[in-house]
């Protein structure tokens, strides 16, 4: 299973939990999973199959947006940690 | 209210007159749940950089009512670097901090330093206060600062202290530590 750090915004989904556990090989089923168990939380990440324009999700260190997008791969071991991309005009 | 000490705003204006036309950005970091900004964070505009692809957005022509296709970039849209704001969110996290203060710069001759439609959509911090800094006038800037709750922008006072030690923050008040 996969660490996933839940930004402030997103605790309402996880029952106030700053990590939960998910499992998955790439960042879509992450995501499918998280939502399983914390549900309407992929609404919040995903929009018309894409990753939310702004928001930001890392496995370990790397951006997903530069490293394959939802295909991104995820291990075991990973920390998946989804920030929101803070922005303006 | 946002209370803040002076030397913060002066950092806020000093980063932002630096980085005209481009839009300034960054974070006055405080301990959690304290609503006292301390430790200030510029960030670096990663939509100021000569290989940003463009934001793609619509924008209304506020005097005809047409809508206007457009790519914005680092003078008309700001967004952390990704990089730099992971290992700034990881060390605020390890310090039990959190961003009291989110700032950016409008700098454009038609814009204001009040939030607009992309800087309502992306406001996803509850506790944070959103300031704006004007930088138009090459001399007088605007500084104004926000609520920006589901979509609802309230603007609010700013209180500008030299310290918070006399100021009233409540029972909880330390002493600041420089």
């Amino acid at each position: 299973m996969a660490t996933v750090s839940i930004p402030t915004i997103l605790r309402t989904h996880t029952g106030g939990a700053k990590t939960v556990e998910a499992k998955g090989s790439t960042v879509a089923e992450i995501i499918a999973d998280l939502d399983a168990n914390h549900s309407g939380i992929a609404d919040r990440l995903v929009k018309d199959g894409k990753l939310h324009r702004f928001v930001n999700i890392y496995v370990d260190d790397e951006d997903v947006r530069f490293a394959g997008g939802l295909d991104a791969p995820v291990k075991e071991t990973s920390t998946v940690t989804i920030l929101p991309a803070v922005a303006g005009g | 209210m946002l209370r803040i000490r002076a030397d913060l705003v002066d950092e806020i204006v000093a980063h932002a007159r630096r980085e005209h036309p481009n839009e300034a950005c960054g974070i006055i970091a405080g301990p959690e749940g304290s609503d006292r900004p301390e430790r200030f964070l510029p960030m670096r505009n990663a939509a100021a950089d000569p290989d940003y692809p463009g934001l793609p957005n619509t924008r209304i022509d506020p005097e005809t009512g047409e809508k206007i296709e457009e790519l914005r970039f680092g003078d008309t849209f700001f967004i952390f670097d990704s990089k730099e704001w992971l290992a700034v969110h990881r060390e605020m996290t390890a310090r039990e901090e959190e961003p009291v203060v989110i700032y950016h710069s409008h700098t454009q001759p038609y814009s204001e330093a009040y939030p607009s439609a992309i800087d309502v959509e992306s406001a996803l911090e509850p506790n944070a206060h959103y300031v704006i800094i004007g930088t138009k006038d090459p001399v007088r800037h605007e500084l104004r600062s926000y609520r920006i709750l589901d979509g609802v922008v309230t603007e609010e006072e700013i209180d500008v202290v030299e310290s918070y030690m006399f100021a009233h923050t409540g029972a909880d008040d330390v002493p600041d530590r420089d």
